[in-house]
């Protein structure tokens, strides 16, 4: 069948022009990164000065330590409770099990400006107030559905049986959950830490509108600096940004198939 | 088995508990205690704060139906959200068919993470590059003057056209993965036995493929449609001056105007819309489940 061949074809052709409009920007932005030229002209310089202004730039290194040290706690914490929390809900039946679990969905579904901005008045009237404190907060919540998604999912392809088999040979409550369920479920866990590191260090909105002018993340100061104008510097630290997060997304593909190919 | 299993049922949320706990207490904290105060700080006149003057008051709503503007922008951001999720299923949806039903194996694979890479990564970022294409003398302008006989001038940027290409390319892979996982459990022998009874290319993908996997583009709707009502940032960014909609307004109110109970009833009536749409669009969604 030639027709079919030829409209093969135009579909191959078709999904490579959606890749080259979803790369082309990050692209241009990356290559902008090692331009002379500080308002993006052409023709094209080599120069690696945006990246050593940045260096020096001790307000943007400042956010993004904030920004690496908000990301590294909420992995630890919402991967430790969100971890725990799929267990029970996999492990137990009892009443409200499925109110419970519609209720991560809120958070997930609910836009961030309107969560984001809830947040910033209950933290406020009830005096946590705002700032990185109050980040993590946000950031927490925000992760810990992902995280008991993808736990979840993982426990799906679990056998309760091997629970009992390891009870029954005397194994107690904690040996069993630490030798036998933890190991089959440790690729979920490591993907939904990922995934909570991911979400936590781009998170815009939320940190929006908690942060203070001190106790800010790399995000945040980015949207700043782009409404003051753009600048090359930006650029740089942009293409960091987005090489870390495709590679953080690469390494939990390899853990977590988003696929749902069997 | 059945006895221990009734047991087990009684004293599950007793043993749930002590797991269960502090992830629900922490999304109460960071998340449902302060939607609820959200809804009660609508209601006031000013903070309850530093021990300045307050009352109950349905001013914030009546200001939302007494000015036209507010409800002139709604519509306009719910129109965006609109024109957002045509476009994405325009896009996307022809691409998922490509990679569900033509390409197989390790390409389909390689090539799906790639469509899917970008959506993980960093928003805003995502936006910024734009800048750097749609402005004059950006990649796009040279780009069509070096090709073009003649002069042209393109300056997207500051554009609603501009907003609309950002948004687009920060949605549309949510479009293709959720086409695509629906558009992959479509038996190809339902797609032949539509061939062999003599039915036209068009008429299988509008009677079989299309119907079949409607539960994936109503999914892949909702999941843009929703944050793009809600959006401020990428407005902000790529609209300038034309860019202001329902979510710039809304955080005009907490980060500019400093009036937060206005800025409440605001959101909270967008998340009443938002809930509307997704009780709108669950009947389908329970249907794929």
């Amino acid at each position: 069948m030639v027709t079919t061949r030829i409209l093969e074809w135009l579909g191959r052709l078709y999904v490579g022009l959606l890749l080259a409009f979803l790369y082309l920007p990050i692209i241009i932005m990356a290559l902008m990164s090692f331009n002379v030229s500080p308002f993006y002209q052409l023709p094209f310089e080599w120069t690696t000065e945006w990246y050593a202004s940045l260096w020096r730039n001790e307000q943007l290194i400042a956010a993004t330590w904030n920004s690496i040290e908000i990301a590294v706690i909420t992995t630890i914490i919402s991967t430790v409770l969100g971890s725990a929390a799929s267990l029970a809900l996999f492990r137990y039946e009892f009443r409200g099990k499925k109110f419970l679990q519609a209720l991560l969905f809120p958070p997930i579904a609910i836009p961030w400006l309107i969560t984001g901005t809830a947040m910033l008045i209950f933290f406020f009237g009830v005096g946590i107030g705002r700032g990185l404190f109050a980040i993590l907060l946000g950031h927490v919540a925000l992760a810990l559905p992902y995280v008991i998604v993808v736990v979840s999912a993982r426990l799906q392809t679990f056998a309760p049986e091997l629970e009992e088999a390891a009870r029954s040979l005397g194994a107690n409550q904690w040996q069993v959950t630490n030798r036998v369920t933890l190991p089959w479920i440790m690729p979920g866990v490591i993907a939904g830490g990922l995934f909570a590191f991911a979400v936590s260090f781009d998170q815009f909105v939320v940190s929006y509108f908690l942060a203070t002018p001190g106790q800010t993340t790399l995000p945040v100061e980015i949207y700043a600096a782009i409404r003051k104008g753009f600048t090359p510097e930006i650029n740089a630290v942009s293409t960091i940004i987005i090489v870390v997060s495709m590679a953080l997304m690469l390494l939990t593909a390899r853990f977590f198939k988003f696929g749902g190919e069997k | 088995m059945a006895v221990e299993g009734a047991v087990a049922s009684r004293s599950g949320l007793r043993s749930a508990l002590p797991l269960l706990a502090p992830a629900y207490l922490w999304l109460t904290v960071a998340i449902f205690l302060p939607l609820s105060a959200m809804v009660f700080f609508s209601f006031m006149t000013d903070l309850p704060l530093a021990g300045k003057p307050w009352a109950f008051t349905l001013g914030n709503y009546a200001a939302f139906f007494s000015q036209s503007l507010y409800l002139t922008l709604l519509l306009a951001s719910l129109r965006l959200g609109l024109e957002v999720t045509l476009w994405c299923v325009v896009i996307g949806y022809p691409a998922a068919y490509v990679l569900a039903k033509v390409l197989k194996g390790r390409s389909r694979e390689a090539i799906f993470l790639l469509v899917i890479l970008p959506f993980w990564s960093n928003g805003l970022v995502r936006i910024f590059s734009w800048a750097m294409v749609l402005r004059e003398g950006g990649i796009l302008d040279t780009a069509a003057n070096a090709v073009l006989p003649f002069k042209i001038n393109i300056d997207l940027m500051y554009s609603y056209p501009a907003v609309i290409i950002g948004l687009v390319h920060s949605y549309v892979p949510y479009m293709v993965l959720t086409c695509y996982l629906t558009l992959q459990a479509i038996d190809d022998s339902l797609i032949e036995a539509g061939r062999s009874l003599g039915a036209s290319r068009l008429q299988v993908l509008r009677r079989v493929i299309i119907p079949l996997s409607l539960p994936g583009l109503v999914a892949g709707a909702a999941l843009i449609f929703v944050p793009v009502v809600g959006s401020f940032m990428e407005p902000r960014i790529l609209g300038g001056r034309t860019g202001t909609f329902y979510g710039t307004v809304i955080e005009d109110q907490f980060v500019a105007v400093f009036n937060w109970p206005l800025g409440a009833a605001l959101s909270f009536i967008l998340l009443a819309v938002v809930l509307v749409i997704l009780a709108i669009a669950s009947p389908v969604l329970k249907r794929a489940a």
